[in-house]
């Protein structure tokens, strides 16, 4: 338990296991099958869960997966089962809290797939190989957003300030804590 | 929430409609990232090009090396537009290609320039890319700006440069290791994550300097980390120096222990989470120094998140298994978690309960678990069977309760896996709990009327044969048995009717009863059923004929099969049908242990008959029918033991010979395999001279010399001793190689007329007590131990002297005895101050042996024994303890 806390995937799936966007980080899972079994046998063993409030967690074959879903969208992130719990956890949040920021709380699988470039974006800047870049959901979408995509009509100036704003908030709330 | 599902059920073809994907395909997509080369560039039309190639990759479409460069090559074009956008994009399609060398060159000098752009997030970015390509010839050139980086004012550009940092290690440690000032500038940063990422690697980069690594924490540890993840990470760093320190502080305070609990107020939950999963970790952790982090996992227990309440449970479950009681203050909190919607934090909460509760507690939990059984998946059902078993174990009063619930789940659908755990664990108790076989036999009974595993029935059955008859009213078991051979398939019938037969041996009022079920069995449609009935009802005297002695009809219903499985394979493969019958007391008895004999084979020649090729288990019949096929030592009776070969020269010598020593009851044979090494050379009249003058018992009655030993062919030569009859004589043998050298010419291949007498020195070998002893397992011991009796049983005890430790004492008794090890008793756990050891073999003259070796090492490794052994005969119980009192 000396090492950096890591991600070994992050998965985003649709409501029946097909993926929308997909990272793996460590050479676990070697083949495209092997990704893809690994997925399928995710997706069955939560999709009788209901993780649409609080994340939910399960453990098998030696990985923790923290998981929330939206809609028709599921969030995953997998990690070593010697991990943080609640690290992992945050990391999940982060993302799934981008990511509804980055498509102005219009969650799905179809917004989801006509904005996959901010999804991967996203993604990016959420771990960089397997190490956090940033747990912060209005952060990460400030980051996102920042590139400017606006041109492609994605955001709006408004959404922007907002992020920011929440941003902001953010930072000073944990500046007062 | 009701709303998406609704939509797809209405217009699921529209569904698809609406991806942007919809009919991709990548020599489309392909053809379409021609406009990357357009002189005026789309900004947007390109990245959406990106993201379709993006999106194919993500699908798990892979490009061929030449489309990857393509697509690579136009992208680099990319670097010309302005548009911050597309560049976000370029730098993800670029990592995605993962360049190779030579491609790397084309974009370093364009990310080179991003890295000293004024736009923060080209700077990052930048920096990720280039770290993620590059290769360790450029990452000089760029070191001056990443160190640069690290101290940059934006945490953002800072944290990439860190994070590239930690990955670089891997690759060029010698080059990061040179930026340690810079990143412990960083580590002092506002910025959260930059803390974070400057904390981990700094301490990767001080990993296996422990006095660095303890100066940082302490320094840390006093100051404020801001961030919840750097405080995790400090969390990890000081255990590891807590686990590394406290081998010299043995007494005391240990240290570091207050900042730990100091986190358990911190107001981020994963930090608290970490450092009470580190106390709990500490190795010989007190109840006193547990009970803080205990308190925390409780109150997170109840929260309303169940990543929380998983995490606490899993954290006290494994505290659980140490120690159990510091636990049970949780238990009403772990009672409630039952019933949790999320079923891995059930399922921990109950082995968490079952590992805790008391025995009054047990009734009360075993209602809960039975309405939560149903909706569980069978590999947590196990988990609990598990743990029910060794709580009944732990409370053998509580059988009744205990064995109702497995029961009960034993009727309700189940897979194998699960099935077999629950009537596994119901035979344990059964052995373990004498007043549970009534009950528990009765539900396997129960059990195997309405059963789909073959498997399980045929274990039952067996098993039911030994345990019924001992029962207060047998005859009602028939019943069940009998439905067997009526309903089942044929192995299941065949076991039944071994089972009948078990009954009918020991008891001899059911005798007539039995006897007419076995007569209906001999019309049965399958051999084996039918062959076993017959067998039987001869066996049991059914058909009027007189029955064997009641001895030894038990003996071979119940006896255990006392050669091994393996052996009696092997013996059955070689034999070949003919008017000999096949007897089953020439198949081996002895144990060979198999990796022994494969470490020998390899680099060898073949070293003689029986030997690499044939494998270990079938060498003993081999040298058998070697032996009894030369007529000097045909008069000897049966061959007792052939050891292991024992090598008598250095390996890559001119001539290789090790020897077999065969013990018959009053002689000894050895078998010197040779090889001739030289190709040069034929030897012949080959024979071994061989010097007993330190074996005073032993005196030479007959020599095989061997004809000719040409090159690389082995060949065998034979000396035989005379010893008295049934005594294990020992005695030193030295030996010298005679023979005759002529010369070969290779090429030719034929042998000079004249030889030269020549003669060749080879070591010494000891005959010793373990070559008259038969490994010979019995499967249980105490059982044996017991039948024995204590009639010729000697008890004495010895001291052993300094031995390097109690492992390395045990296994030079068990080797100079040269018993079989019973019930895995050679292992000796690390760090156990005593172990006794249960040895088992047969003695010359076909003595079962067995002995009980209790070992004791105390402060300078001093060991003591006491050797306790029981024999059929006393005296041979006595030459064991004459083999370790001269040992």
């Amino acid at each position: 338990m000396e090492s950096c806390p890591t991600v070994k995937s992050i998965l985003l799936l649709d409501s029946e296991g097909k993926r929308v966007a997909v990272k793996y980080y460590t050479d676990d899972w070697s083949t495209h099958s092997a990704k893809l079994a690994f997925e399928k046998s995710v997706f069955t063993k939560t999709q009788k869960t209901n993780a649409r409030n609080e994340a939910e967690i399960v453990m098998f074959d030696g990985y923790i997966v923290v998981y929330k879903f939206i809609q028709d969208l599921h969030f995953f992130l997998i990690g070593g089962d010697d991990e943080n719990e609640l690290i992992l956890a945050a990391v999940l949040q982060g993302f799934f809290d981008a990511v509804g920021l980055l498509l102005r709380n219009n969650v799905d699988k179809k917004s989801a797939l006509e904005n996959l470039d901010l999804i991967l974006l996203c993604l990016d800047e959420i771990v960089d190989r397997g190490i956090i870049l940033e747990t912060e959901g209005s952060v990460i979408a400030g980051k996102v957003a920042t590139s400017g995509l606006d041109s492609a009509g994605s955001l709006t100036e408004q959404t922007i300030s907002q992020a920011l704003a929440t941003a902001r908030e953010h930072l000073a709330r944990s500046l007062l804590k | 929430m009701a709303e998406p599902l609704v939509k797809k059920d209405d217009d699921r073809d529209d569904e698809a409609d609406y991806s942007p994907f919809m009919g991709i395909e990548k020599g489309a997509v392909l053809q379409e990232a021609r406009v990357f080369n357009d002189p005026q560039l789309d900004a947007r039309r390109c990245s959406q090009v990106i993201t379709k190639l993006l999106y194919l990759l993500n699908q798990g479409e892979t490009f061929t090396k030449i489309e990857a460069t393509e697509v690579f090559f136009a992208v680099t074009k990319l670097f010309q537009s302005k548009d911050t956008g597309l560049r976000r994009m370029v730098y993800l399609m670029i990592k995605e290609l993962s360049p190779s060398a030579d491609e790397v060159i084309i974009v370093t000098s364009s990310l080179m320039k991003d890295m000293n752009s004024k736009t923060d997030m080209y700077r990052a970015n930048a920096i990720r890319v280039l770290c993620r390509i590059t290769d360790g010839t450029l990452l000089t050139q760029i070191e001056r700006y990443l160190k640069q980086a690290i101290v940059d004012k934006n945490p953002v550009v800072a944290s990439a440069a860190l994070v590239s940092g930690i990955h670089l290690l891997q690759t060029n440690p010698e080059i990061v290791k040179r930026w340690s000032n810079e990143v412990q500038e960083a580590v002092q940063s506002r910025a959260a994550l930059v803390q974070f990422h400057a904390l981990a690697l700094l301490h990767q980069i001080r990993q296996n300097d422990r006095l660095a690594v303890s100066k940082l924490v302490t320094s840390l540890t006093r100051g404020s980390v801001r961030s919840p993840l750097a405080q995790c990470l400090l969390i990890r760093y000081t255990s590891q120096v807590i686990r590394e320190s406290s081998v010299n502080t043995q007494t005391g305070e240990r240290p570091f222990l207050d900042f730990l609990e100091s986190c358990l107020r911190h107001k981020a939950e994963m930090v608290i989470l970490e450092a009470a999963r580190a106390i709990t970790e500490l190795s010989g952790v007190t109840s006193r120094e547990l009970t803080p982090a205990i308190t925390v996992l409780q109150l997170f227990l109840s929260s309303s998140k169940p990543v929380l309440r998983f995490a606490a449970v899993r954290t006290l479950n494994k505290v659980a298994m140490t120690h159990p009681l510091a636990v049970t203050n949780c238990n009403i909190d772990m009672e409630s978690l039952i019933s949790d919607q999320n079923r891995s934090i059930a399922t921990l909460a109950i082995t968490t309960l079952l590992k805790t509760g008391n025995e009054s507690s047990v009734d009360r939990l075993m209602k809960q678990i039975t309405n939560f059984m149903s909706d569980i998946a069978d590999e947590f059902k196990i988990v609990v069977v598990e743990a029910i078993r060794s709580l009944c174990l732990k409370f053998p009063l509580k059988y009744r309760s205990l064995m109702n619930f497995l029961s009960s789940i034993l009727r309700e659908e189940g897979g194998f896996e699960y099935k077999k755990a629950i009537v596994d664990s119901i035979v344990i108790l059964i052995k373990d709990i004498p007043e549970a076989k009534e009950g528990g036999l009765f539900h396997l009974c129960e059990f195997i009327e309405d059963c789909e595993f073959t498997y399980l029935s045929t274990q039952i059955l067996h098993f039911l044969g030994n345990e019924g008859p001992k029962t207060s009213d047998p005859s009602k078991y028939i019943r069940y048995i009998y439905n067997r051979v009526i309903l089942e398939n044929a192995t299941i019938r065949a076991s039944a009717v071994s089972t009948l037969a078990k009954f009918g041996a020991l008891i001899d009022s059911l005798k007539p009863r039995i006897f007419v079920l076995l007569r209906r069995c001999l019309y049965d449609s399958d051999d084996e059923v039918r062959d076993r009935a017959t067998l039987y009802l001869n066996m049991l005297g059914g058909d009027g004929l007189v029955g064997e002695t009641d001895k030894d009809v038990k003996e071979f219903l119940f006896g255990s099969l006392d050669v091994p499985l393996v052996n009696l394979e092997t013996s059955l493969r070689n034999y070949e049908a003919s008017e000999e019958p096949f007897d089953i007391s020439t198949v081996p008895k002895e144990v060979k242990s198999q990796p022994h004999a494969e470490k020998k084979a390899p680099g060898k020649k073949p070293s003689g008959l029986g030997a690499p090729s044939s494998g270990p288990t079938s060498a003993g019949d081999a040298f058998e029918k070697l032996l009894s096929a030369i007529p000097e030592f045909s008069g000897f009776g049966k061959l007792f033991k052939s050891s292991a070969p024992v090598e008598l020269t250095e390996a890559e010598t001119e001539y290789a010979v090790n020897v077999v020593k065969h013990i018959y009851d009053g002689h000894v044979v050895f078998q010197y395999n040779c090889t001739n090494t030289i190709p040069e050379q034929l030897l012949e009249n080959v024979t071994v001279f061989v010097d007993a003058s330190e074996a005073e018992e032993f005196s030479e009655v007959a020599s095989k010399p061997l004809k000719t030993l040409p090159y690389d062919s082995p060949g065998q030569s034979f000396v035989a001793f005379e010893k008295p009859e049934g005594v294990p004589a020992v005695g030193k043998f030295s030996n010298l190689l005679k023979f005759i050298v002529k010369e070969v010419d290779p090429s030719m291949g034929e042998a000079d007329e004249e030889g030269v007498e020549d003669e060749y020195q080879l070591e010494d070998f000891e005959v010793v007590s373990a070559d008259y002893m038969l490994k010979v397992g019995v499967s249980n011991f105490k059982h044996a131990w017991d039948n024995m009796g204590a009639d010729c049983e000697r008890v004495d005890e010895y001291g052993l002297g300094v031995r390097e430790s109690l492992a390395e004492a045990v296994s030079a008794v068990i080797n100079i005895l040269g018993m079989q090890a019973c019930e895995g008793t050679d292992v000796v756990p690390s760090n156990a101050r005593s172990h006794t050891s249960l040895l088992s073999g047969v003695f010359i003259g076909n003595v079962k042996v067995l002995a009980r070796i209790s070992f004791g090492i105390d402060g300078p490794k001093q060991v003591a024994m006491k050797l306790a052994v029981r024999s059929e005969d006393q005296a041979v119980s006595d030459a064991i303890h004459e083999i370790v009192a001269s040992g």
